[in-house]
């Protein structure tokens, strides 16, 4: 099936035979690359030019001579981008036409992509497959893929935060596991902090990171931004007091005020006690596996979040303390089609095969990344895994950030207030005020873009063949 | 006679007709295009639909200049070319001095080993590097506490990293001025000292009356090529601070990174850019001027 991109490539063909001998076969080479939309080979098989990062771009091509053995009228071709340029990397690829069929995206930049109309809605799709697939899926992780009712990409793996922490470490402390809730955990870690003296700290929280304000907010309530998305919110009460429970954290001494970039080796830190908890995802159960010492692993492991339990709860939650869960991020990377590729459908292909849950299974075993579908879980190496076991926890409990193009940038604007907060260099007040009139800014776009008319993530146009 | 000369300009247009051209395209069409851009909002949105970009005037001056962000960053680029530019410049006339003097020998492995550093790549450098100025395991410190002076947090410290980054980037570049130094030394006749010396002059007053004098205009492009490098400041901080720590190693080029590719504000980043130029442009007519008042 060889797709042509334009009707003049028969008029270039004729030019071609006309040249002379020498030009002739350079002249072919080039022209070859340049209609590469998604054509066929020499022995007639379509190539799937597939982006994907770090080291998912490297093991995936463990996944593939099944693929290809399966379609023998199909070829993937993996790029393998580093995480640190990928997002650069597929906006330039979008500005210079250059994307590719299908590729790998963080699931925060779903709304940009969409902005951009760089990815194709997959509903239409979507509808052949049967109902109990998609609710496979974790639904906190699939509701980032959507956008206004349109589904526009699939998650291939899934990421959130909770606690790694010292078991040996709490149990000093008197607690058999970490507590369930805001008030026990900062009693712990106060416990925590007093046996470990000035030098260590209870819990490590680089103050370059948004995620851990962020999550304590969205636990509270707090709805971080008001008006469809169209103002910052973080003067707003629960969000203040989320973020001076955060500051107070520092205050007290629980959390020592440094970056991540000053942490001149996390798992030799944590092994020497420098810190009994850190929150963090899953890919670092590999990397504790790996990193730490024998002498520590027998006395770590990992816990969901603690919840916000009002004081006096009335009526009081339900379920025993085993369930009070406190929300963590929906975070994770999916996998998406673009809009402008030719082969769309060779894409949509190899695309379902990577969401079968053996594959997922099998891309676990692979990686370390945690499956997006529930039924893979069932896999005995990840049922075996007693620290993913908190993650499964964790999954059903999940809140996703502002699905704007925007956020990134507001998360970035919320780092630096909140580091200027915890050196005291502003008060609470003056850093949220500063921080709401910095995303007002920010969002002055998507204000203008609204009150056009103008939808900032259009939804649901139909695809460019 | 006329008609000689039409021809002479003829082929001479004919000659750099490519070359010209070749600049226009290349470069006063983006610069063109460069600062069109700094007069909209280009953003992500337009990028998606050129119906959602916006001309906005002076706005992204306007509003570059209310951002505190921008003045830190320009404090930090004043810093980095007052400080850095002087004791590069310094360092590369002293490693010239000492290189072409009489009494050096093996002056070819000196000035291919000083100017080592200029072509070796930076990333590597400043990985490099990073193991020197490590706060525990660094050789620097290591080197302190033997003179019994406490570790220094070297690129973690706010009130440290930018020295550092200056140390290292007058380390990287020095070797090049001086080569240009050392070809300038070289042009003054030895008569002249010749002279000097009959007449007793010390080795001071022979380099206060002969050798800077005649080394003017050699100065005085170094020290421009210096400047204008060192406003431009943007791989040293971006490879091995990503301009922490507390913004304290952003540069004006950084943020216009950022800006723009992070961020994708291409207009917000091209108004940085137009700033930054204006201020090169006043900072090199201010040294012809005191160059020429002498």
């Amino acid at each position: 099936m060889i797709s042509r991109p334009f009707p003049g490539a028969a008029a270039i063909a004729v030019t071609l035979t006309r040249m002379s001998p020498p030009i002739r076969p350079w002249f072919a080479v080039l022209l070859a690359l340049w209609l590469s939309g998604c054509d066929s080979t020499a022995d007639r098989a379509v190539v799937v030019e597939f982006w994907a990062m770090g080291q998912e771009g490297e093991q995936v091509k463990a996944l593939l001579p099944e693929f290809e053995r399966r379609h023998p009228g199909l070829k993937v071709r993996v790029q393998q981008i580093p995480w640190s340029a990928a997002h650069e990397k597929l906006l330039t690829a979008y500005a210079g036409d250059a994307m590719p069929d299908l590729f790998q995206l963080g699931n925060t930049w779903i709304p940009e992509f969409v902005a951009l109309r760089a990815v194709e809605p997959l509903d239409q799709r979507l509808q052949a497959w049967p109902q109990a697939a998609l609710k496979d899926y974790f639904p906190g992780i699939l509701a980032t893929n959507r956008l206004e009712g349109h589904t526009y990409a699939l998650p291939w793996y899934v990421d959130t935060r909770l606690f790694f922490y010292r078991t040996d470490l709490v149990a000093a402390a008197g607690w058999t596991e970490l507590p369930a809730t805001w008030e026990e955990w900062v009693q712990a870690m106060t416990r925590i902090k007093a046996l470990a003296g000035p030098e260590r700290h209870a819990i490590l929280l680089p103050i370059n990171e948004w995620q851990l304000p962020v999550i304590l907010a969205l636990q509270r309530g707090a709805t971080l931004l008001r008006d469809r998305d169209r103002y910052g919110n973080f003067r707003e009460p629960r969000f203040r007091e989320a973020f001076a429970f955060y500051l107070s954290l520092f205050e007290r001494g629980l959390a020592p005020p440094v970056g991540n970039t000053q942490i001149a080796n996390l798992y030799q830190e944590f092994a020497n006690g420098a810190f009994a908890v850190y929150v963090s995802g899953p890919w670092n159960i590999g990397e504790f596996g790996r990193r730490l010492p024998a002498a520590v692993q027998p006395h770590w492991d990992t816990a969901p979040l603690p919840a916000w339990i009002p004081p006096h709860p009335n009526p009081p939650p339900p379920g025993g303390r085993e369930s009070w869960v406190g929300a963590s991020l929906a975070g994770g990377a999916s996998l998406a089609l673009s809009r402008t590729s030719l082969c769309r459908e060779a894409a949509w292909t190899l695309l379902e095969f990577l969401a079968e849950p053996e594959q997922q299974a099998r891309f676990y075993q692979l990686t370390g990344d945690l499956p997006a579908r529930q039924s893979a879980w069932a896999d005995p190496a990840l049922a075996g895994n007693r620290y993913a076991q908190a993650f499964r926890r964790q999954l059903q409990h999940l809140r996703a950030t502002p699905a704007i193009p925007e956020w990134e940038r507001i998360a970035n604007k919320l780092t630096y207030h909140a580091e200027r907060a915890i050196r005291r260099q502003v008060s609470v007040d003056e850093a949220l005020a500063a921080l709401d009139r910095d995303v007002d800014r920010i969002l002055e776009k998507r204000r203008w873009l609204l009150s056009r008319g103008v939808q900032p993530s259009p939804a649901g146009q139909g695809s460019a063949r | 006679m006329k008609g000689s000369e039409r021809h002479a300009a003829l082929s001479a247009g004919i000659f750099l007709a490519p070359a010209l051209l070749l600049i226009a395209v290349f470069f006063f069409l983006p610069v063109l295009a460069a600062l069109l851009l700094s007069f909209s909002d280009f953003d992500i949105y337009a990028l998606g639909d050129l119906n959602r970009l916006r001309f906005v005037g002076f706005n992204n001056y306007l509003q570059l200049l209310q951002s505190p962000l921008f003045w830190t960053a320009l404090g930090n680029t004043f810093y980095f070319v007052l400080v850095g530019g002087p004791l590069s410049v310094g360092v590369s006339l002293g490693a010239a001095l000492l290189v072409n003097a009489r009494l050096t020998r093996f002056p070819g492995f000196f000035r291919a080993a000083f100017f080592l550093p200029v072509v070796t790549t930076l990333v590597a450098v400043a990985v490099v590097w990073r193991y020197l100025y490590h706060p525990r395991y660094g050789l620097l410190n290591y080197g302190l506490s033997l003179l019994g002076i406490e570790p220094i947090d070297w690129l973690g410290d706010p009130n440290w990293a930018m020295p550092a980054i200056i140390l290292m980037a007058v380390w990287k570049s020095f070797g090049f001025n001086m080569i240009i130094f050392i070809a300038g030394l070289q042009n003054i006749p030895t008569t002249l000292y010749e002279a000097a010396r009959i007449d007793g002059a010390s080795a001071w007053r022979q380099f206060r009356y002969i050798t800077l004098p005649l080394l003017g205009p050699t100065f005085l492009f170094v020290a421009l090529m210096t400047m204008i490098g060192y406003f431009q400041v943007f791989a040293e901080p971006y490879v091995m601070t990503q301009g922490g720590p507390a913004n304290r190693t952003l540069s004006v080029v950084l943020l216009m990174y950022e800006e723009g590719f992070r961020w994708w504000n291409m207009g917000y980043a091209s108004a940085a850019a137009f700033v930054l130029f204006v201020l090169i442009l006043a900072g090199t007519v201010l040294q012809l001027k005191l160059q020429k008042s002498r």
